[in-house]
């Protein structure tokens, strides 16, 4: 089949998915070359979390963007059942950096060719946890109504597993243990025991840190087999300083998940954009991801991204390797070594399947925890946005002269389509235009 | 030629509803992300018309598109699946079981609830998607369809306000006990998939118990079960689930507290009402 290069843009996505069966494309393949990337890091008061889950088995990796002294760290998750040692572990930051900038919004570009001489393309075929030893004391405080159900150390961390009987008693345990528990935050964690949680509860080890040599916190992961299959936010919105941003990297069998209780939305995605984004990605995608949410009023969550792990197009990063999966919790793709996932199952795609989902949320506009659902959908989804280099030659042909008037209208186009997307002023995108030679605007 | 005049009299409710779920499923297509597909849903409405032809053919029963349009609509509304052929098995199991599984002439699952719990216990293509409505749709669709209730009042549908006051009051319990804010029952009401469920599903007047307490109890037991279901077993189709289980009640409540028959048509001598 042979296709003109301007209808190949158009057919990316239609294409992409008849290259489920290939592993990994290259990144000169036909969704763009790939350029620039929006990572979790352009957005304050972030966090990132990583969910795996296959049937029940739930495995959730949390990293903070905590900054200070690790003396004043301290976690309190809620969790639906008791945790074993096992349970628990520490994650390379970097396993999650790569998960993010290889799931991260991206920018691709596309060289015009020469309209005298148009090219025909021809479309190929479809192409271990650090150990430590578990003490497992149990301990009754009487006077909290608090149970220390287990204790362990876990790298650089001490970990507690508590249950509670009353919310006053835990809210005064936690304190006087050096938790720092937000004003209100009684009312929620009231909330969690009456549902049968419990709480996993952690701190800095400074002297284990030490001797783990590591200057950084490295996320925790714990594992469980449950039924509840959510992210615990309320905890968080107690008496917080404006809306917070939470990225979700989840890690399924059989395709995208979205939330059960909030609306699930797509992020806008294959997009013109003019040239000179590239060289400010990260605020466009931020001012982008900032009218989105403004749109849904704060009330949705939004895909970045949705593909099979197997293969992506193009790609923002190397892909991930059976090792960095299994580390993130994919434990049922049978193999932890060091080349990447490529596992092909039977009737097209891998065992592996990565949603993308970014949430903006306070008290008040995500009021419950956010419940997901796993779906049947493995339909790829990205964040993409599109730059077009104009042909620079002589216009030596018909051809030539029609496709300048055409770039004229392109470039007014793109200037329209951005100012609407990021909500900066027209004439600013026009100025900035005109200085990086898409300047024959209307 | 003469005619004889004749008093007004509102059309039948069932056509409100058709008007209702297309509006619903044009915006569903037309807004919503991960929403309903067009020829999903021209293949549930398809297949939910000719299922209902053939088996009015040979039950020996006129034909009415009114059900099968409405249960063809409610399908494309509720469910998603991976393959195109599963809506298809979705609104043949629809209207297949309201012909085969009868008691004393009445169907007992509400068609497009069956169809929903049977694939999900036995496919694993299928899923529902109870979260993508906004909150503005939400509420412009609790009025509408609270105005089609209203305007058929006659129609027993009585039971949608049982089901809606006991599964909101089980709701506001539990955040009382929890020491939840009102915030999260309120926005827990605000899903799309409860309104079609209560206004088109526990409500089809075919399929609820013939006598008001009848009804009542039905609504309260169906509330309760599936708050049971979503919130201790954390199963996600817990109304559909609860609703499909306990279906069976409305032939046991008919015995205890019998009641007229209810029949979309005005007056239908006998054989097979659908």
């Amino acid at each position: 089949m042979t296709l003109r290069i301007d209808k190949i843009f158009r057919t990316c996505v239609a294409t992409a998915a008849i290259l489920a069966h290939a592993a990994v494309v290259p990144a000169n393949a036909f969704c763009g070359f790939y350029v620039a990337q929006a990572d979790a890091k352009l957005f304050n008061k972030s966090s990132k979390v990583v969910l795996a889950r296959d049937g029940e088995q739930t495995s959730i990796t949390m990293a903070s963007d905590f900054e200070g002294d690790v003396k004043e760290f301290a976690v309190v998750v809620p969790v639906p059942t008791f945790i074993e040692r096992k349970q628990i572990g520490v994650v390379e930051p970097k396993t999650i950096d790569h998960l993010d900038s290889y799931t991260a919004p991206r920018l691709v570009e596309y060289h015009d060719e020469d309209p005298c001489h148009p090219i025909m393309y021809r479309m190929a075929p479809g192409a271990p946890m650090p150990s430590a030893v578990a003490r497992g004391e149990a301990s009754l405080s009487r006077q909290y109504g608090v149970t220390i159900e287990a204790s362990y150390d876990v790298a650089e961390y001490d970990v507690l597993i508590l249950s509670a009987q009353e919310s006053d008693g835990l809210t005064r345990w936690l304190t006087d243990n050096d938790y720092r528990i937000p004003q209100g935050a009684e009312a929620v964690l009231g909330s969690y025991i009456r549902q049968g949680m419990r709480f996993f509860v952690a701190k800095v080890n400074v002297e284990r840190m030490k001797a783990v040599g590591n200057g950084t916190l490295r996320p925790l992961q714990v594992r469980y087999q449950s039924a509840k299959f959510m992210v615990p936010l309320r905890l968080g919105t107690v008496n917080a300083a404006g809306p917070q941003d939470l990225i979700i990297y989840a890690l399924t069998r059989s395709g995208r998940i979205e939330a059960a209780n909030y609306r699930t939305v797509k992020i806008p995605t294959d997009i013109d954009v003019p040239l000179y984004v590239k060289n400010e990605f990260g605020p466009f995608y931020k001012a982008v991801f900032e009218r989105a949410v403004a749109r849904e009023n704060m009330q949705a969550v939004f895909v970045e991204y949705a593909w099979d792990m197997g293969w992506c197009d193009p790609c923002a990063a190397d892909p991930m390797s059976n090792k960095e999966l299994a580390e993130l919790g994919a434990r049922w793709i049978g193999s932890s070594d060091d080349t990447a996932f490529s596992a092909v199952r039977r009737g097209g795609g891998s065992d592996a399947f990565v949603t993308r989902l970014h949430v903006r949320y306070d008290a008040k506009t995500f009021p419950e925890d956010i419940v997901f659902t796993e779906t049947r959908d493995r339909s790829n989804f990205q964040g993409r946005y599109v730059q077009h280099h104009p042909w620079r030659g002589e216009a030596k042909c018909d051809a030539a002269r029609s496709y300048q008037d055409r770039l004229t209208a392109r470039f007014a186009k793109e200037a329209t389509d951005l100012a609407a997307l990021t909500g900066w002023p027209r004439s600013e995108i026009v100025a900035k235009m005109a200085q990086s030679g898409e300047g024959e605007l209307k | 030629m003469l005619t004889w005049p004749r008093p007004w009299r509102l059309p039948d409710a069932r056509y409100f509803q058709i008007a209702a779920l297309a509006t619903l499923l044009a915006v569903n297509v037309a807004i919503i992300d991960f929403g309903a597909r067009p020829a999903a849903s021209l293949i549930a409405v398809a297949t939910a018309l000719l299922t209902q032809a053939v088996g009015c053919r040979l039950s020996g029963v006129p034909f009415d598109a009114k059900s099968p349009l409405i249960t063809g609509l409610s399908l494309s509304l509720l469910l998603r699946a991976d393959a195109l052929w599963l809506h298809a098995a979705a609104a043949l199991i629809a209207i297949g079981s309201k012909f085969v599984l009868r008691v004393d002439g009445k169907h007992v699952f509400n068609p497009a609830g069956f169809a929903i719990v049977v694939l999900l216990f036995t496919t694993r293509g299928v899923w529902i998607s109870p979260g993508q409505w906004g909150a503005e749709i939400w509420f412009a669709t609790l009025a509408g369809l609270f105005a089609i209730l209203v305007l058929s009042a006659s129609h027993r549908v009585d039971i949608a306000i049982y089901f809606f006051a006991s599964h909101a009051a089980l709701l506001l319990l539990r955040a009382a006990w929890l020491g939840d804010p009102i915030a999260i029952p309120l926005h827990q009401l605000q899903s799309g998939s409860l309104l079609i469920f209560t206004f088109f599903m526990i409500s089809d007047p075919r399929t609820t118990p013939d006598s008001r307490v009848g009804r009542l109890l039905f609504a309260v037991t169906v509330a309760v079960a599936a708050h049971y279901l979503a919130f201790v077993l954390q199963m996600r189709p817990a109304l559909y689930v609860a609703l499909i289980a306990l279906s069976p009640l409305t032939h046991v409540l008919d015995r205890l507290v019998p009641a007229a028959r209810f029949s979309w048509r005005p007056s239908v001598p006998k054989g097979v009402s659908t």
